[in-house]
């Protein structure tokens, strides 16, 4: 029960400090001071007074976009262990439902991108399902190779399969995968190389651009599923990179959050040294890790 | 007194409702007034159903069986028509589908309007009286028979506006296709003649043959029944077809009709007793790439009945994919995977019977609604057809194979055994995983372009401003399978207990051994947490914002002067994927020349391109044609000397015999 707590109070609250420590990296590599850490919570917090504008143009899918992401997402939420802690929800088969609901948030996203009627939105919603279509196969990649390892077919035992033993004896199939990961954890969450979060009015745009239209709550609702997207595929990848228990309930949970704050910490430096892609190289470098991740599977069958 | 005990077996009802559903159009043919036989058509189809479906649910979930022998007077000895759950489970599409479609009808192709609804409602019926002989029939004869009646009559269908040369063109190659289809089925009944010697089905597990004969007999069936199923590359009479039949009927044509190819495969498949290995190899192969390829296809399409054919054929691809898994395992003895891979098939067949044909329809009231078939003319609809826009999201979300729609379930299914053999010796058919991930998300490609460029924005043209919604007889079956396809997401046991004793025929004892590795009840679940969020986050908001919202224009990005024109255009939508893509989807792109020094206006169009049927068939074809000119000297249009043409070959036969 304790467990399940921390769970939903850690996932609820600790996403928007990601980005936070992203924006602070970023700054400390540019030489500047940046916002606080918590300026994302301050943001979200001031969106949620907000009223909004909609278009003319647009019906109740438009508001529907938001709102069944950050439920789908949400739910997904319970389906992904936590460090050494165990997932509330976890039964066979459940990193497919978990795969699947990001799905059902992207197929709401982009028709919502499509209500208004604006070319850059559109533009916006058939590069996201172009590149993801390109995303989701890696995943599947990986989940194949992790199943192979544990022999189990749900997120909790999975990835608590993975132990310094495991390491020990399939180091070289888990780096490749894992570097599979952090592209997909990169592409899926607009970061740079594949997507600037930062800019709101280019063309070589994806996830920002469809977005444009929202306002007040609901934009804090798209914000705030972005982020807590990033921490779920996040934690996917800490789970992996991260094979260390401690022993102590209490300190796996700091590990844990520690261990995510590393994280975007090297999200953060990714952003800070590389500059975006060009749109036609972001399908490659897709590719490139789905062939990366198809070697991880190669090396653990043998 | 007889009459009405018969009447008490469930399946004698079933037969009657057969033969009620061939009759339903007759009526039409002779009444003077055309909308009062449609009336009595649509009464006959739901009487049909209403008696069918109740007796065909009670037999399959009682374990009935029955079996009549019809003693004729021809040459090919008794036939037998029977009923088992193998059939009871390919029945239910025809009884679902035949009076949504015929009710559909009403308002979709009223007499009023239709010079040829007289013809399109009979051979509506008897092509859904034929599709159900096909499921019953236990004689090799009268099976290829039905199955001619079928084709023919689907045949009729598609060319009901013939008027149009498209519509023509397109019945053309569905004739040649389905035909070069029935030959193969001639073949594979006389070749089962010669072993058996009986035009009757052998009983299932009961044929022992040698490998070159089984091949042989693998590959008459996947020429015969895949070629009906459209599983690549014998698609091609597909897309054009269902594009350009009237929408009741491509939805009956692709709901219904590719089944009963699947149903083929799977009856074959049913009579060995050794299966081999290769042969799950074979379908696991051709079904992913044919749901690969078609998908692709899909995505590049702007006709938006030709997108929904193109996905059908990524729908029966997965279930090949999943019968072919069904083979595998039980030809490596692995229980687990043969029972998800064909409860996952025949989950996925119920399945794709209830959204496509409810996409079908809905894509009939938008055209109903604007005149055209082309997305890139539509647009805006959503406000326009409100309940059509509901609805067709709900289908689209399922056919994604999305939560919490009935598609997810069914793929689930499919995931769990491609999964399951991670771990095992063989570990490559895991490989069929990351296929169906790349499947899946072509399909919201798809479908996000299908939904969000016809439903969304502003509308494109003049005819999409004015549209108008689809009548309350349109709407009543959309929303029976919508809500079908909700129920079959949420609750995934009870589509599964129609599965469990149709396994049975194929593999006795395997539906009893092995078990669901996943809980039905996780999908309810997930299922209605999502929507209970939502829903709770959708008050939560509106509640927030609902006096402060203020209306204006889409932001145009400092663009002062927005039109509909600038709108994203399903073209363009799948333009980006079809770059990566590649040589796969062809695109033909007609442009005029800019000259003079005040140009006049310049028209660009876009037009996707079936590649195997233009760069390779037809060209094919046409030096076949150039070779075979002098055969076609013997067609004149002379009926006497076809007689005797008929009169020689027969003696020519009888001389050869003797």
């Amino acid at each position: 029960m304790i467990d399940t707590i921390f769970h939903v109070v850690l996932v609820l609250a600790m996403p928007p400090l990601l980005l936070g420590v992203i924006g602070k990296t970023k700054a400390a590599f540019a030489g500047r001071v940046g916002a606080p850490f918590l300026q994302p919570y301050y943001d979200m917090g001031r969106l949620m007074k907000k009223g909004i504008v909609l278009s003319d143009s647009t019906t109740w899918i438009f508001r529907a976009g938001p709102v069944v992401t950050l439920a789908a997402t949400l739910f997904a939420a319970l389906l992904v262990p936590l460090g050494k802690h165990p997932a509330p929800i976890s039964f066979e088969g459940d990193m497919i439902l978990f795969a699947y609901l990001f799905a059902l948030g992207r197929f709401f996203t982009t028709t919502a991108a499509l209500d208004t009627a604006s070319s850059f939105e559109g533009m916006g919603a058939a590069r996201e399902v172009s590149f993801s279509c390109l995303a989701e196969p890696t995943l599947f990649f990986a989940l194949i190779t992790l199943t192979r390892l544990s022999g189990t077919m749900s997120l909790t035992p999975m990835l608590q399969h993975v132990t310094l033993p495991v390491w020990m004896g399939t180091g070289a199939s888990l780096i490749l995968l894992l570097a599979g990961l952090f592209v997909v954890l990169l592409a899926e969450n607009c970061r740079i190389p594949f997507d600037d979060p930062n800019t709101h009015l280019e063309l070589t745009m994806i996830h920002e651009v469809m977005v444009l239209d929202h306002s007040g709550p609901y934009f804090c609702c798209v914000l705030y599923g972005a982020a807590l997207k990033l921490y779920l595929l996040g934690a996917l990848f800490v789970n992996i990179a991260l094979p260390f228990a401690s022993g102590n309930a209490y300190l796996d949970w700091v590990v844990f959050a520690a261990g995510m704050l590393l994280l975007a910490v090297a999200i953060g430096v990714v952003e800070s040294v590389m500059a975006r892609l060009r749109l036609i190289r972001v399908p490659q470098l897709l590719v490139a890790a789905l062939i990366l991740t198809a070697f991880s599977l190669v090396l653990v069958v043998r | 007194m007889l009459f009405f005990d018969m009447m008490r077996d469930p399946a004698i009802l079933v037969l009657c409702s057969i033969a009620l559903a061939g009759c339903s159009g007759l009526p039409g043919l002779v009444l003077r007034d055309g909308t009062l036989g449609q009336r009595l058509a649509s009464v006959a189809a739901l009487t049909s159903s209403l008696l069918a479906l109740p007796s065909l649910l009670y037999l399959l979930i009682g374990g009935g069986e029955a079996s009549f022998l019809l003693n004729w007077n021809l040459p090919f000895g008794p036939c037998e028509v029977a009923l088992d759950p193998l059939s009871l489970f390919f029945l239910i599409p025809i009884f679902l589908i035949f009076p949504a479609g015929s009710l559909y009808a009403l308002g979709y192709w009223p007499a009023a309007s239709h010079s040829s609804q007289r013809s399109v409602t009979f051979f509506y019926g008897l092509l859904a009286c034929a599709m159900a002989l096909v499921v019953v029939s236990r004689n090799g004869a009268l099976f290829v028979m039905a199955w001619e009646i079928m084709a023919l009559s689907g045949y009729f269908l598609l060319v009901a506006e013939h008027r149009e040369g498209e519509v023509r063109g397109a019945g053309t190659v569905y004739l040649v296709a389905s035909h070069l289809g029935g030959a193969a089925l001639l073949v594979l009944f006389a070749s089962l003649f010669m072993i058996t010697g009986s035009f009757g089905f052998p009983a299932a597990g009961s044929l022992a043959v040698g490998a070159g004969l089984a091949a042989t007999l693998f590959w008459l069936v996947l020429a015969g029944f895949g070629s009906k199923a459209g599983i690549m590359p014998l698609h091609l009479w597909l897309p054009s077809a269902h594009a350009n039949a009237p929408s009741h009927v491509s939805a009956l044509l692709s709901g219904v009709m590719l089944k009963i190819g699947i149903y083929g495969i799977l009856r074959v498949i049913s009579f060995f007793t050794e299966r081999p290995l290769w042969w799950g190899g074979v379908l696991t192969v051709a079904g992913l790439g044919s749901a690969v390829m078609g998908i692709c296809v899909a995505s590049a399409q702007k006709d938006i009945k030709r997108l929904l054919a193109y996905s059908s054929i990524e729908n029966l691809g997965i279930i090949s994919a999943g019968i072919g898994m069904f083979l595998l395992g039980d030809g490596t003895g692995n229980q687990r995977l043969a029972f998800l891979g064909l409860a996952g098939a025949l989950f996925h067949v119920l399945n794709h019977v209830i959204f496509k044909p409810l996409l079908f329809f809905c894509a009939g009231s938008v055209m109903h609604a604007t005149g055209t078939r082309d997305l890139d003319r539509m647009g805006g609809l959503a406000r326009r057809l409100p309940y059509t826009a509901f609805f067709t999201l709900c289908g689209a979300v399922a056919i994604c194979g999305l939560p919490p729609f009935n598609g997810f379930a069914s793929e689930m299914l499919l995931y769990l055994g491609f999964f399951g053999e991670a771990r095992a010796g063989q570990p490559f058919v895991a490989l069929g995983a990351p296929v169906l991930a790349l499947v899946g998300g072509v399909a919201v490609i798809s479908f996000v372009k299908l939904y969000g460029i016809a439903f969304l924005g502003e509308p494109r043209t003049a005819a999409a401003a004015e549209a108008h919604e689809a009548t309350g007889t349109m709407l009543a079956p959309i929303a029976l399978l919508a809500c079908l396809a909700l129920t079959g997401g949420l609750f995934p046991q009870l589509f599964l207990a129609l599965v469990q004793p149709a396994m049975r025929v194929l593999a006795p004892g395997l539906a009893r051994a092995a078990v669901l590795p996943i809980a039905p009840v996780w999908f309810a679940l997930a299922g209605v947490s999502v929507i209970c969020l939502a829903a709770i986050l959708y008050l939560f908001l509106k509640a927030k914002t609902g006096g402060s919202a203020v209306s204006a224009p889409t932001w145009g990005c400092g663009y002062l002067r927005p039109s509909p024109r600038i709108q994203y255009t399903g073209s363009s939508f799948g333009a980006f994927f079809s770059s990566l893509s590649g040589s796969l989807i062809r695109t033909r792109i007609t442009v005029g020349q800019v000259a003079g020094l005040t140009p006049a206006a310049v028209r660009l169009s876009y037009h996707p391109e079936e590649t195997l049927l233009h760069r390779v068939v037809l060209p094919v074809l046409n030096v076949l044609g150039i070779g075979c000119a002098f055969v076609r000297r013997l067609q004149h249009g002379e009926v006497q000397i076809y007689i005797l043409y008929i009169f020689v070959t027969l003696m020519l036969l009888l001389l050869w015999v003797h």
